[in-house]
């Protein structure tokens, strides 16, 4: 895929085309013979989040996913929390794109309830489980705290999470999308926030990164493959950073 | 009788001996690359930008109503050796004519009668897009007569190699369009010592050791013609266009002769020295070269048999930073050619880098290694990224 | 009504490594050949931006360069019993898509399946007696390794393998492989640089008596000038491999091996972002006439060609085969017809170990750096008294630290909180693994054929997937899984575990992909779809090439064995069909 012909040499354009036999009466699309396709700033790099606002979640639903993100990931003498590294940042850009739309996958009819091993087969989007997992878990927690889950204290909280993940809390979903399914989206979700480049909103200053001594963005490590068992002795870069 | 002798000496010069009939003239159009403007079908169509506004390659086939096709070998003939199109109409020299001008009449007869023969293309271009008043064509008048001087070679070298290889580069190889300093009227200034080009800089190419090729053999010449690459470098930009359509085409002899001849061309000024005082900003830029650069370039700078070494390499090293700061940002391709079909692609670091982080990686690059060569300001690259934007 | 194109010597479905194989091939030897690619055209600088692939979130999660499911999705059940339904994401494979396939994002193991592969049926009969292997329906492959061989070569010096010749010519060679098949002459390439781990594991299989070997790598060990003059650089081992596209050239693919020769042929042309929907045969059967394809704007068009190769990826190569008509579709019940037979997976078992105060750097790696043994795979050990036949090559690859996925902890930790972050900060740095890569072998009731259901974007039915592990698959992996943990005992670690294989194949969590058979090859027409030469058996001018052709599969990635095959078709095409159009074999 390219740029726009921001930069595009003129000349090199027409010579490229011109180098194209003329072929007459055939398809549409990319026809190529002859030649290897190129241009100038050729590439879809990927675009850094605006870090402020949120374009998917509710005010509400942020803070909910927030106190998630910070019991998921406590803050520590190892990283700052889950919330401060900007994992619902994160989640909310990733609801409010593709992945929220479920672009990539087959969502064709009919749905039909599937065993284990079939994955997934329900209806909902990313984006729609959100809104309907995170509506579910807050009228449990106001059935049984009367509360809503961010104004929880941390071991009520944490009581919750746990009882989603092994199944012994049950939320009022849907057919085809379970609790254990809910709660194993915003869990790799938020680890993947955790975790990504933080072009992507979370992970904010490498902080995962830092904390497991992995350097992100590399490309390089020629040098250092045959120091067998000694610690690689540069810091993290990111996508879009020099390091520090 | 002299000028008898100079024709025959001319055509002994010009003419490699199993050179027959249209063979010939398609020789010539390699060696002239006409292809690099006119098009890989010779029906025109390419745009060039210049200083003083845009022109289009016309079309050059034997068609009739969009082309060439009623042309004499006479028009012909006029039009490459003296800039004029039929009916007296000047052409301008994005046509390189003063080159031109130095070939000889067998050439030309040669070359016309090939181009008899080439596959008529209805492409009707229009040719003339310069800026007012640049536009009208009677200024070419004054211009030939300040700054056009035909004439033949002189074979005044050391040998009949040199001489041919002289003729080549000032004749039909036309190196110094693109190579030569210009002056304000567009006109040639200087031998081959540099000079920008669309966007680009194109290298020293006298003995210079620092910008020209005073670190290159004849054998590292003749590679990098042939092939688009030696242990040195890597052709790329509207070079590697030179290389794949004309120079690897040519016969090993010729390019030889080129290599002897150029080699032979007292060294330029040089590209002013090394960069001093910048320690701040070489060293940031070591450091983001070992990031975004060192896993093709090699933190040895010394490339692979893939990608080109940074270190020693002239093409860093030029007076202008216009090529290398337009590699970075825009990214680009190097040449295939038989000997060398990968062509392989530096991506573009536009969007990642900054100004200031491509000053200060290029400022490193042109100064590490045993390289010598002036800073780049950061504002430099911003007038060169706008530039590119703006599709000039 | 689909608009009628100047008909193509040849007519090449889909350009990823075999499309690109036989389309140099067949170009060389003078035809015209169009190849008509569904994905995007992709190459190096322009879409391998070596500043931007090392993004784990959309490359290795998002799946950023492989096949979508919205483009084509496939239904799977393990047996005859349930209902298939749609992968709605693909998860225990992962398909590619554009120029080059999954070429361009693979790890890059190179094997050469050995002489007893292309003779299983025969060499387990003899050796074992009929009875052994009476529940599986393993088949000799039609081809002898002595004709094969030369095609193994082609294709790695094509790719510039780097590793260890173990069998040279019948001799034995210190330092390689002694279980491999002979082999005419060396690797191209000296093996890769060794990490830790993989140095660790080769020294301790050597005290266990085994015989460690460097795994047979299509990441370039130093820069590389292949046989069509194309280069390569060296691999930087920067750990963003499998699942992500080589930014500095250093990774085998079409892209950095064949295209840069093959796109500048007059006599070759690329269609990309068109689907082809069919063959269509001549009405009785016997002869493809032309494809149809639907391009990017959907139009349809008719390419004629007098032969048309199938190169589109096994799966999609049998379905394009069911929908096409060529051949008849696989009965499991009653095991008559050919299309859809002996489909096969991957079979595998993983160690885990944890230590301390090691320094693993597991981020510094590439996709087949690593060492094997092979004491314990196909047949290289005595089976006799054991219940099930073949085996797997086992490595200690390190291919990559890539938090998001790789970050192992203890068995018993908690998944997420403060004890979690504890276990992750601590095993990331001290952790260790190697695994089994077991073979996978046909049984009657796997098999490929057309969902009665589900439809693709284009209205055709999906593939639908019919597998589970096979008995003596289980068997065989726990066996491996008992020699892993045998293996673990020298290496001290604070803590060993490894897996063990379960029936019911899941289709979410990721395995391999390395999907086989559906379109086999053999010499028997009623038991195999196309012969030794990859000819269709019905329709004598198409030829199907891929892991499709795989009778079984074997304990070793199969892409080697893919290359060589396409090499060996394309042999037999330029060789043997153009001089003589026909059926090349009479069975």
């Amino acid at each position: 895929m390219q740029h726009p012909s921001c930069g595009l040499s003129r000349r090199r354009l027409l010579a490229s085309v011109a180098a194209l036999p003329i072929l007459a009466g055939t398809a549409d699309g990319r026809n190529l013979s002859g030649t290897v396709p190129w241009s100038p700033f050729a590439g879809e790099p990927p675009r850094p989040v605006n870090p402020l606002g949120w374009y998917f979640f509710t005010p509400g639903e942020a803070a909910t996913v927030e106190a998630i993100a910070d019991r998921f990931i406590p803050a520590d003498h190892l990283s700052p929390g889950g919330k401060d590294c900007g994992c619902a940042v994160f989640i909310d850009r990733q609801l409010a794109g593709a992945f929220g739309q479920a672009s990539r996958l087959y969502t064709k009819a009919p749905f039909m309830p599937g065993l284990k091993t079939q994955g997934y087969q329900g209806d909902l989007t990313p984006a729609g489980r959100y809104r309907l997992g995170l509506r579910a878990l807050n009228d449990y927690t106001n059935t049984t705290y009367k509360k809503d889950f961010r104004a929880l204290t941390p071991e009520q909280q944490d009581t919750v999470l746990a009882g989603l993940d092994s199944g012994t809390i049950k939320l009022t979903l849907k057919s085809g999308f379970s609790t254990k399914e809910f709660f194993e989206l915003v869990l790799q979700n938020t680890m993947e926030g955790f975790f990504a480049d933080p072009l992507y909103g979370g992970n904010k200053n490498m902080a995962s990164w830092k904390m497991i001594g992995f350097p992100g963005a590399r490309y390089d490590y020629r040098d250092h493959i045959e120091k067998h068992n000694q610690p690689y002795p540069k810091g993290p870069v990111s996508i879009y950073g020099m390091g520090g | 009788m002299r000028r008898f002798l100079l024709a025959a000496a001319l055509a002994v010069l010009s003419m490699p001996a199993w050179a027959a009939g249209t063979d010939a003239g398609k020789y010539q159009v390699v060696l002239g690359d006409c292809e690099g403007c006119h098009g890989k079908n010779l029906a025109g169509g390419v745009v060039l930008q210049t200083p003083f506004g845009k022109m289009v390659a016309p079309n050059i086939t034997p068609d009739k109503d969009t082309g060439i096709g009623n042309y004499s070998a006479g028009d012909f003939k006029l039009a490459m050796t003296r800039g004029l199109a039929p009916g007296g109409r000047p052409l301008y020299p994005a046509m390189p004519y003063p080159y031109y001008a130095h070939m000889s009449d067998a050439e030309i007869t040669a070359l016309w009668d090939y181009m008899r023969t080439v596959k008529p293309v209805k492409n009707s271009v229009h040719v003339n897009q310069l800026r007012f008043p640049y536009n009208m064509r009677v200024l070419m008048r004054g211009w030939n007569l300040l700054f056009f001087r035909p004439a033949p070679i002189a074979e005044t070298g050391p040998s009949a190699e040199w001489n041919r290889g002289a003729y080549l580069v000032n004749g039909p190889a036309h190196c110094g369009a693109c190579h030569s300093p210009k002056n304000a009227f567009g006109a040639d200034k200087g031998p081959l010592t540099g000079a920008v080009l669309q966007g680009w800089f194109a290298s020293d190419l006298t003995s210079d050791r620092n910008a020209g090729l005073g670190g290159w053999s004849i054998a590292d010449i003749v590679d990098y013609l042939k092939t688009g690459r030696n242990a040195h470098s890597l052709a790329s930009g509207p070079m590697a266009e030179a290389v794949e359509n004309s120079t690897s085409r040519m016969t090993d002899a010729d390019l030889k002769a080129i290599a002897v001849y150029l080699k032979d061309l007292p060294p330029s000024r040089g590209n002013g020295g090394p960069a001093t005082g910048m320690e701040a900003q070489v060293k940031a830029g070591a450091v983001a070269y070992d990031i975004t650069c060192a896993a093709c370039h090699g933190r040895d700078g010394k490339g692979s048999a893939l990608f080109p070494p940074l270190a020693g390499n002239a093409a860093v090293r030029q007076v202008r930073p216009d090529s290398i700061v337009r590699m970075v940002l825009a990214g680009g391709r190097a040449a295939a050619t038989p000997g060398a079909p990968t062509g392989p692609g530096m991506p573009s670091f536009g969007w990642r880098l900054t100004d200031d982080q491509v000053s200060n990686i290029l400022t490193y690059v042109r100064n590490n290694w045993g390289n010598q060569a002036p800073a780049i300001s950061p504002e430099t690259v911003g007038r060169i990224r706008s530039a590119l934007h703006a599709g000039s | 009504m689909a608009r009628m194109l100047p008909k193509k010597d040849a007519v090449i479905i889909g350009l990823g490594w075999t499309g690109s194989i036989l389309a140099q091939q067949l170009t060389d030897a003078g035809l015209n050949v169009v190849a008509i690619e569904r994905g995007p055209w992709r190459d190096t600088s322009t879409d391998f931006n070596i500043a931007y692939m090392q993004d784990e979130l959309r490359y290795a999660i998002r799946k950023d360069l492989f096949l979508k499911p919205s483009v084509e999705a496939m239904t799977m059940r393990n047996s005859l019993s349930q209902t298939a339904l749609p992968m709605r994401d693909y998860g225990s494979f992962l398909p590619g898509d554009g120029v080059g396939g999954a070429g361009v994002h693979w790890n890059g193991h190179t094997w050469r399946f050995w002489e007893s592969d292309f003779q299983i049926k025969t060499h387990l009969t003899q050796r074992y007696g009929a009875a052994k292997i009476k529940n599986l329906q393993l088949q000799d492959w039609g081809v002898t390794w002595n004709e094969i061989e030369p095609s193994f070569d082609t294709f790695e010096y094509l790719c510039g393998i780097s590793g260890k010749a173990g069998n040279l010519k019948g001799q034995i060679q210190p330092g390689g492989n002694p279980f491999e098949s002979p082999r005419g002459r060396d690797y191209p390439n000296p093996p890769m640089k060794m990490p830790y781990a993989s140095t660790l594991f080769a020294e301790k299989m050597k005290e266990l008596g085994y015989h460690p070997f460097p795994l047979p790598s299509a990441n370039m060990s130093q820069a590389y000038v292949n046989p069509l003059g194309v280069r390569m650089g060296q691999c930087s081992y920067c750990g963003f491999c499998e699942r992500f596209a080589c930014g500095n050239y250093s990774k085998a693919s079409a892209q950095t091996t064949i295209l840069p020769v093959l796109m500048r042929k007059p006599n070759f042309e690329l269609r990309t972002e068109c689907e082809v929907l069919k063959v269509n045969l001549t009405p009785d059967g016997k002869h493809a006439k032309s494809v149809t394809y639907i391009d990017a704007h959907g139009v349809e068009y008719e390419q004629p060609g007098d032969i048309v190769v199938i190169c589109a990826y096994a799966l999609m190569n049998v379905r394009m085969m069911l929908l096409s008509r060529i051949g008849t579709q696989y009965d499991p019940v009653t095991g008559q017809g050919t299309v859809g037979r002996n489909y096969c997976y991957q079979t595998s078992a993983g160690a885990r170990l944890f230590f301390e105060g090691k320094h693993f750097n597991p981020f510094i790696g590439a996709g087949s750096l690593g060492q094997t043994v092979d004491d314990f795979n196909g047949d290289a050990f005595d089976h006799s008294k054991l219940n099930f036949v073949g085996g797997g090559g086992i490595s200690c690859s390190v291919t990559n630290g890539r938090p998001i996925s790789n970050r192992p902890v203890l068995p018993g930790t908690p998944r997420w909180g403060a004890k979690w972050k504890q276990a992750t900060a601590e095993g990331y740095n001290n952790s260790m693994g190697f695994g089994c890569e077991g073979s996978s072998y046909p049984v009657r009731e796997n098999y490929l054929d057309l969902d009665p259901t589900y439809k693709d974007r284009h209205g055709r039915p999906l593939l639908r997937i019919t597998f589970d592990f096979p008995d003596n698959d289980i068997a065989m992996s726990n066996y491996m899984s008992d020699q892993l943990e045998k293996m673990t005992k020298p290496f001290n670690a604070k803590f060993a575990g490894v897996s063990r294989l379960k029936k019911g194949w899941d289709s979410v969590p990721y395995q391999t992909t390395h999907n086989t058979g559906g379109a086999i090859m053999g010499s028997n027409p009623k038991t195999s779809a196309v012969n030794k030469y990859l000819q269709s058996w019905d329709v004598p001018n198409v030829f199907v090439i891929g892991a499709s052709a795989f009778a079984h599969n074997a304990g070793m990635n199969p892409t080697g064995t893919v290359g060589a095959l396409a090499f060996w078709a394309a042999q037999a095409i330029t060789g043997q069909y153009i001089k003589n159009p026909g059926a090349l074999v009479h069975a």
